[in-house]
């Protein structure tokens, strides 16, 4: 069993007098591959905002590394949803990936040959190398979110934090950085947790899922948790779990929200 | 050389003072200038401009200096855009440029009073254009110590600063005080203005705080390379502005010389229309 | 002094009608910078014995259409920006070079209660006629382009020719206002009353009723007290706008 590095314990978060998440609890470990998945709205950037301690909790307890939630910690990384880049940014990719080494200090930023190598490592992790002195905002954006990764990565965190890094990439991007995130968990030893509102591009690396609905969760293997009984209890009513092809489908009510409605590939409104 | 540089230019006193100023207020601006266009607040900055109008025209009222006339307004200014919310919006636009019109308006009731109670002459086109040959030689001393504070204040913060433009939420995840650092900001920016007013009056002053900096993001991809081209766009532009000004006596039928912010602005508008040119040439190749 | 009056309202519908469209298209940047432009025409045509209105609203005009061009081929306000203070800073070398030009530059720039009693109200009401002619025969376009611009170029309305006419209409307008309000205030009394009406309204034609109502207010007042004071007449107006921005501002959210 590898050690826990991220704790949850009953977490509760209101927002403007509203419940959002409600008696939370999960363990991530390290290396791990962890899907949260839920539909949109349903609380996924509020948990991980609590992660970060951008939203305070009502109640309960996040441990991270063993330490209490306190102001950062250098032991999770973080790659936000939407970067909106100004064309006239004078940034190069590499000034930007050692900006992550040091952002929040102050005084004139110093780099030693000993940044700049650990900078090319990142780099090279992400597949980005040929890209290092580009400037940031003539990237495409499947390229500036393997920077983005590389920039959170470059302080060898315990646990790498995405919210919704597939949202917006056509189905290529989406299975390149799927197996670069897989990958960055097994050789760099690198837990991932990142949200989404659909788990099937993950089925073939996600070890663990926290399924998030009505503000509860269930967390646990994949396998154990997407079945129609824990589902059932977790929704509070019937829900239908369908496999079909590797492909795993959960039909909650009719009257239920449309983003809960199965989504297969040709049927798919946007 | 005389038909460059006319007789006595190397030995006025005015110029010397003219020289210094305006390369402290040309770096501090070239500086400052690139995060805040980094950071989209190129409205932000011309309010200020507004506000320290306001302050220029009041000192002359109460007899104060004008660098402490437009730095008050430009400070006063930033304390304003910084209730009004910092970043833009359309309605904060709306908001924003409603306060700093009734700056202006003040402007306009100052200006008048200056021009009824005392007998300066030109007071409207000293404070709104800049009269940088009439510059007191003892505000050298403190335009340079602002300055150099501003520039300490801004190479210290350098890091959150660019985090901070890029993601705020990034840069909150880290821990920094994104607040902290946009009040910081802020009064750097304020500073800038006030200096850039010095040299240009208040209405040209967003000349010297953009466009050097546009200029040189426009054709640069590494920060360190912003500033310098920046600054050397800043302080050439100044300096020649000063020389053609001083030069343009002699030019014009009633000897009457051009200001030396038309040319400070004409150069930089040139500086900037050449460096675009440059960086889209080096990015179709 | 009856003139002063008779171009006060005139300037005071004009602005009202094309304030509402500044703040519906939240186009402040325009209603900011082009009357810089208007400021160096001015001072242009005076100097070569030209009427100063002839030069305020050629060169405003051409600015309006400099701007449209500029925006269209995919320029940022920076650029923009740059452009207008370079014209500000032409009708700055032209004010060194005459004494007299120094005096009127003033109210040029602040407006003076003589410059309104100056103005000769027939040619001004014929521009006022045309610019409020071309909102109203538009409005539909206007309104729709600036709340649902999609839906707009669905309807076959041309973004860039309705922008470009957009900003003309704002360059005559400030053509109109600047005698009296001066060019560095015109965007106050636009923008002000057309504000707090949009605070106060949300259907477009009540809201420009009341932006015009509120605009003519605010003039009226500034008039009677820069003719009492003889302080100048931009200060009033952009307290006047101020204030009722403000105050509707306090209002409605304490609802």
């Amino acid at each position: 069993m590898q050690p826990e590095i991220l704790s949850v314990e009953h977490l509760t978060v209101a927002l403007r007098g509203r419940v959002i998440l409600d008696d939370v609890s999960f363990v991530i470990r390290r290396g791990e591959f962890t899907g949260l998945i839920g539909s949109n709205g349903v609380g996924k950037t509020t948990l991980l905002r609590a992660l970060l301690g951008l939203e305070s909790p009502h109640s309960g307890v996040i441990t991270i590394d063993g330490a209490p939630r306190g102001r950062s910690h250098a032991a999770i990384g973080y790659v936000p949803q939407k970067i909106a880049l100004d064309a006239d940014v004078p940034l190069r990719v590499r000034d930007f990936v050692a900006l992550g080494l040091d952002a929040e200090r102050w005084g004139l930023p110093r780099r030693t040959a000993a940044h700049r190598a650990r900078v090319r490592e990142v780099l090279e992790a992400v597949g980005a190398t040929h890209l290092a002195d580009q400037r940031l905002s003539a990237l495409s954006g499947g390229e500036q979110q393997r920077v983005f990764i590389a920039h959170a990565l470059v302080r060898r965190p315990a646990i790498l934090l995405l919210d919704e890094p597939l949202a917006n990439l056509d189905p290529r991007n989406v299975q390149e950085i799927v197996a670069l995130l897989h990958r960055l968990a097994r050789e760099h030893d690198v837990a991932i947790l990142l949200s989404a509102h659909e788990m099937n591009a993950l089925l073939p690396v996600m070890d663990r899922v926290i399924y998030l609905t009505g503000g509860h969760c269930a967390s646990g293997p994949t396998n154990e948790v997407v079945q129609t009984d824990v589902l059932s209890a977790l929704y509070g009513h019937h829900v239908d779990v369908v496999q079909v092809h590797g492909r795993v489908f959960v039909i909650a009510e009719p009257n239920e929200a449309t983003d809960n409605l199965p989504e297969h590939p040709t049927l798919t409104v946007h | 050389m005389h038909w460059l540089i006319a007789p006595g230019f190397f030995t006025s006193a005015p110029v010397h003072t003219a020289l210094v100023l305006s390369a402290i207020a040309a770096t501090v601006c070239a500086v400052v200038g690139v995060f805040t266009v980094l950071r989209g607040m190129a409205f932000a900055g011309h309010a200020l401009t507004d506000v320290a109008a306001t302050g220029g025209s009041g000192a002359v009222l109460v007899g104060a200096s004008p660098l402490t006339g437009f730095l008050t307004g430009a400070v006063a200014g930033a304390g304003a855009v910084a209730v009004a919310g910092g970043r833009d919006a359309r309605g904060r636009d709306v908001a924003t440029g409603i306060v700093l019109s009734l700056a202006t308006g003040l402007s306009a009731l100052f200006l008048y009073l200056d021009a009824t109670t005392s007998s300066a002459t030109g007071v409207t086109q000293r404070v709104l254009f800049g009269s940088l040959f009439s510059a007191d030689p003892s505000t050298v001393l403190p335009t340079l110590s602002v300055g150099l504070l501003a520039l300490v204040v801004t190479g210290l913060t350098v890091r959150p600063l660019v985090l901070t433009s890029l993601s705020v939420e990034l840069a909150r995840a880290r821990g920094i005080r994104v607040g902290l650092v946009n009040v910081v900001f802020l009064a750097t920016m304020a500073t800038a203005v006030g200096l850039s007013a010095l040299v240009s009056g208040s209405l040209l002053s967003t000349a010297l705080l953009i466009g050097p900096a546009v200029a040189a993001v426009r054709c640069t991809t590494r920060l360190s390379h912003a500033l310098v081209v920046a600054t050397a766009l800043g302080v050439g532009c100044s300096w020649l502005g000063i020389l053609l000004s001083y030069d343009s006596y002699n030019w014009m039928p009633n000897n009457q010389s051009l200001p030396v912010s038309f040319f400070v602005v004409v150069t930089v508008v040139l500086s900037y229309a050449i460096c675009t040119w440059w960086g889209t040439r080096a990015r179709r190749v | 002094m009856i003139n002063a009056w008779e171009v006060g309202t005139i300037v005071a519908i004009v602005a009202g009608v094309v304030g509402f469209l500044v703040v519906l298209r939240g186009d402040v940047f325009a209603a900011h910078a082009i009357p810089n432009g208007a400021f160096a025409g001015a001072a242009g045509a005076s100097l070569v014995g030209l009427s100063p209105l002839l030069g305020l609203g050629l060169c405003s005009v051409t600015a309006a259409l400099v701007i449209s061009a500029l925006r269209r081929h995919g320029q940022r306000d920076a650029s923009t920006a740059l452009v207008l203070v370079l014209t500000l800073a032409s009708g700055a070398a032209l004010l060194s070079q005459s004494t007299q030009l120094a005096s009127s530059a003033y109210s040029l720039l602040f407006g003076e209660i003589l410059g309104a009693s100056a103005t000769r109200v027939l040619p001004l009401l014929l521009l006022a006629v045309v610019v409020v002619g071309v909102v109203l025969l538009r409005w539909r376009a206007f309104v729709l382009s600036a709340v649902t611009p999609d839906l707009a170029m669905a309807r076959g309305i041309h973004q860039g020719r309705l922008d470009a006419s957009f900003l003309v209409v704002v360059a005559l307008a400030t053509t109109l206002t600047v005698p009296v309000v001066g060019a560095l205030l015109v965007f106050s009394l636009m923008v002000g009353p057309a504000a707090a009406a949009r605070l106060l309204v949300a259907r477009p034609g009540r809201s420009l009723l009341v932006a015009t109502a509120t605009s003519l207010v605010v003039l009226w007042g500034a008039l009677a007290a820069a003719y009492w004071t003889n302080w100048p007449v931009g200060f009033f107006v952009s307290v006047g706008s101020a204030g009722v921005y403000l105050i509707v501002r306090l209002i409605t959210h304490s609802r």
